[in-house]
């Protein structure tokens, strides 16, 4: 009985593959859950947040300047109020009462009549930068056009640009992030959380139904028990990917510059480190509540110390240092790296072998730490 | 020379620290249906489970089958069925599956054909696409024989298989048994029932995790030299509350109609009897001791 059997494996997949289909509470929050979760992340992350309050500080009432906040306020980002003194306007800007100051300076008609071509400033709160970088873009969309009827005609058919300029200055947080995505970053997260689990309570569900001591008294290897006992769950977490890439790129229009089947071979890896700690899990807790509770406990750093809420440039080193060894980390670059930047092979390398080498540790804690007898 | 199935000797296991098993030996000839008695935390489970290979001895050795049990532990799980008390096959799995899958760890050749037989063996046949989930308990436990039988194991290790199984059903899953033993197949079947015990060609009785008895049926009920008389009559049920604790007097215990008074010391108990039973109506008869006397009086016995 020593080695591996392809057939005892086959068995040990076949009776999971029959168990797995039986319980139609789990497929069903297999396939229910990654919607949820998508649904809820992807709008409650990734909105493109509209009618943002805006404060208007003005040291002129004049066409020009009715103009320009009509304009603003026809984009939908803005709901413009004004603000009497600056100090009031940033005091609001602080406390987060708006996101957005916008300067009209006294003299801005004559400046533009005159052709000097005057900056507007405008103070964003950027703590948050997705939430004001869509609306970062439609004022800088303005400029050219706002004006148009109203300037002298002399100045309407010139051609050297915009007759002023709107600064946006980002307040807080200069540097803000502009690739980012969150639903690349959500298809590992959501792959992560149900594989993770679920085969983390395979080897329990077994210890606790009794099932373990038969299967135990009879001739099955380590290796046939972890391979027939994961393939199923990866069946399950490709349905997953698939549903979850589908609903990203058809509603979320997220774009895909690269190759999906590149991305679906490296979510196979994936996968596979998931259900190997999963099932290392298994083995250790003695019952499912220990199992969920371990999942758990892996799952909650991975998401912080990924990348996926947090920018990964912005933790410490030791944090950093952590999240490389999480393979969510890698799958998260990854994904974002082919879904938006088009990057192929070459250029992910460097994030699949961090991958594969916590895949094959993980499968040999699993089998170091299966139990061939009852002790 | 006597061929051993079962040859082990002085094992031992210990769980943190409670005793489980201590200095047990054993020997079970090949063919034979061993009984395994003993009450509840006695040590049966373990022992099975170290026969089988399921735990590692702290202490002691010997041979299952002629294989060591601890170096050999593989090998033996290729031919010993173990069933365990507790049902522990695939409820969402239906009758046929879950043989199917035993049939399929084992590699069995020509499988389709060994499940089908022995679904018509074991009477299954009518259940086989049933879910074993839905099984009542006495299907249950023939299922779960028939898995352990699949592979032909010469070895049958069987913990008790009819715990909470109704009288018919019991009764043929005895049947099954015998059949089984009756082709060569030696069994250890632990069991708290009497009439099972008096089925098996030899009884081990084990207490503490040590073995306190073991021998025929026969040799039991002999060596354990109880005294036992039937007292009938009227007024017996007010008498028995009086005999137990009297000198010489183990157990008084109402069957029926008759007042079953048991001890070791003939003389004591006469002369118990003769101050406590004085009620005419009474009458008092020296009868042969059975094997549930013997039992009652060595789970009474504090445990060496």
């Amino acid at each position: 009985m020593s080695g591996f059997s392809f057939n005892r494996f086959l068995a040990v997949l076949h009776k999971e593959t029959l168990e797995m289909r039986r319980d139609k509470a789990t497929i069903g929050l297999t396939v229910m859950l990654p919607l949820i979760q998508l649904f809820l992340f992807g709008y409650a992350l990734n909105a493109n947040p509209r009618h943002l309050p805006t404060g208007v500080l003005t040291g002129e009432e004049s066409r020009y300047s009715r103009d320009l906040e009509a304009a603003l306020h026809n984009t939908g980002y803005f709901d413009l109020r004004r603000f009497a003194s600056e100090a009031e306007a940033d005091t609001a800007l602080a406390r987060g009462d708006v996101l957005f100051v916008l300067n009209i300076p006294a003299g801005f008609t004559r400046d533009v009549d005159n052709g000097r071509k005057p900056a507007i400033l405008m103070d964003a709160d950027a703590t948050d930068p997705t939430a004001i970088a869509q609306a970062s873009a439609a004022v800088n969309a303005l400029n050219a056009t706002v004006l148009q009827r109203d300037l002298p005609v002399p100045l309407q058919n010139q051609t050297g640009g915009a007759p002023f300029q709107i600064i946006v200055h980002s307040r807080y947080n200069p540097e803000a992030i502009t690739a980012i995505n969150v639903v690349p970053g959500l298809i590992g997260v959501i792959v992560s959380f149900s594989t993770l689990v679920i085969t983390a309570l395979t080897m329990t569900r077994e210890r606790e139904a009794g099932t373990m001591e038969n299967l135990l008294s009879m001739p099955v290897r380590p290796l046939e028990v972890m391979f027939g006992k994961i393939m199923p769950y990866v069946g399950l977490g490709y349905v997953q990917v698939f549903l979850i890439l589908a609903v990203s790129v058809a509603v979320f229009g997220v774009p895909v510059h690269g190759s999906i089947a590149l991305l679906l071979a490296v979510l196979g890896l994936f996968i596979a480190c998931n259900l190997a700690l999963g099932f290392t899990f298994s083995t250790i807790a003695r019952t499912q509540m220990q199992a969920q509770q371990l999942a758990q406990f892996a799952l909650l750093p991975s998401m912080m110390l990924s990348g996926f809420i947090y920018p990964f440039a912005g933790m410490p080193l030791w944090a950093r240092a952590i999240g490389e060894a999480l393979p969510l980390t890698h799958i998260i670059r990854i994904a974002r790296g082919i879904l938006l930047k088009g990057n192929g092979f070459a250029e992910i390398a460097g994030d699949v072998w961090p991958m594969a080498v916590f895949a094959v540790a993980a499968t040999g804690v699993a089998v170091w730490s299966y139990r061939e007898t009852l002790d | 020379m006597t061929r051993y199935a079962i040859d082990v000797h002085g094992l031992a296991k210990r769980f943190g620290d409670r005793q489980v098993v201590s200095g047990l030996d054993l020997r079970v000839p090949e063919g034979e249906i061993c009984g395994f008695l003993g009450g509840n935390g006695s040590g049966k489970t373990t022992t099975i489970r170290m026969l089988c290979g399921l735990l590692t001895p702290d202490a002691g050795g010997g041979t299952c089958l002629g294989l060591d049990v601890i170096k050999q532990s593989a090998e033996i799980r290729l031919q010993v069925g173990y069933m365990t008390q507790r049902f522990s096959f695939y409820g969402e799995l239906t009758v046929k599956e879950n043989l199917d899958f035993v049939a399929r760890l084992y590699q069995l050749p020509n499988r389709g054909k060994v499940v089908a037989d022995m679904l018509e063996r074991m009477g299954l046949a009518d259940r086989a696409d049933q879910f074993a989930r839905n099984l009542s308990g006495g299907w249950k436990q023939r299922m779960a024989l028939a898995a352990c039988v699949l592979h032909r194991p010469k070895l049958l290790l069987l913990d008790e298989p009819t715990a909470g199984v109704d009288a018919k059903a019991r009764r043929e899953f005895w049947d099954l048994i015998n059949d089984m033993a009756a082709e060569g197949m030696t069994v250890l079947v632990s069991t708290h029932y009497m009439d099972e015990a008096e089925r098996c060609k030899r009884i081990v009785y084990l207490s503490g995790g040590r073995l306190i008895v073991q021998g025929t049926a026969e040799d039991v009920v002999r060596d354990a030299a109880l005294v036992v008389f039937d007292l009938t009559g009227e007024g017996i049920d007010k008498v028995s509350k009086r005999l137990r604790g009297a000198p010489g007097i183990e157990s008084a215990t109402i069957f029926g109609r008759a007042l079953r008074v048991v001890g070791l010391d003939r003389d004591a108990m006469r002369a118990s009897l003769a101050t406590i039973a004085t009620d005419p109506g009474i009458v008092t008869e020296e009868v042969p001791a059975r094997l549930d006397d013997v039992f009652i009086h060595l789970l009474q016995e504090p445990t060496a």
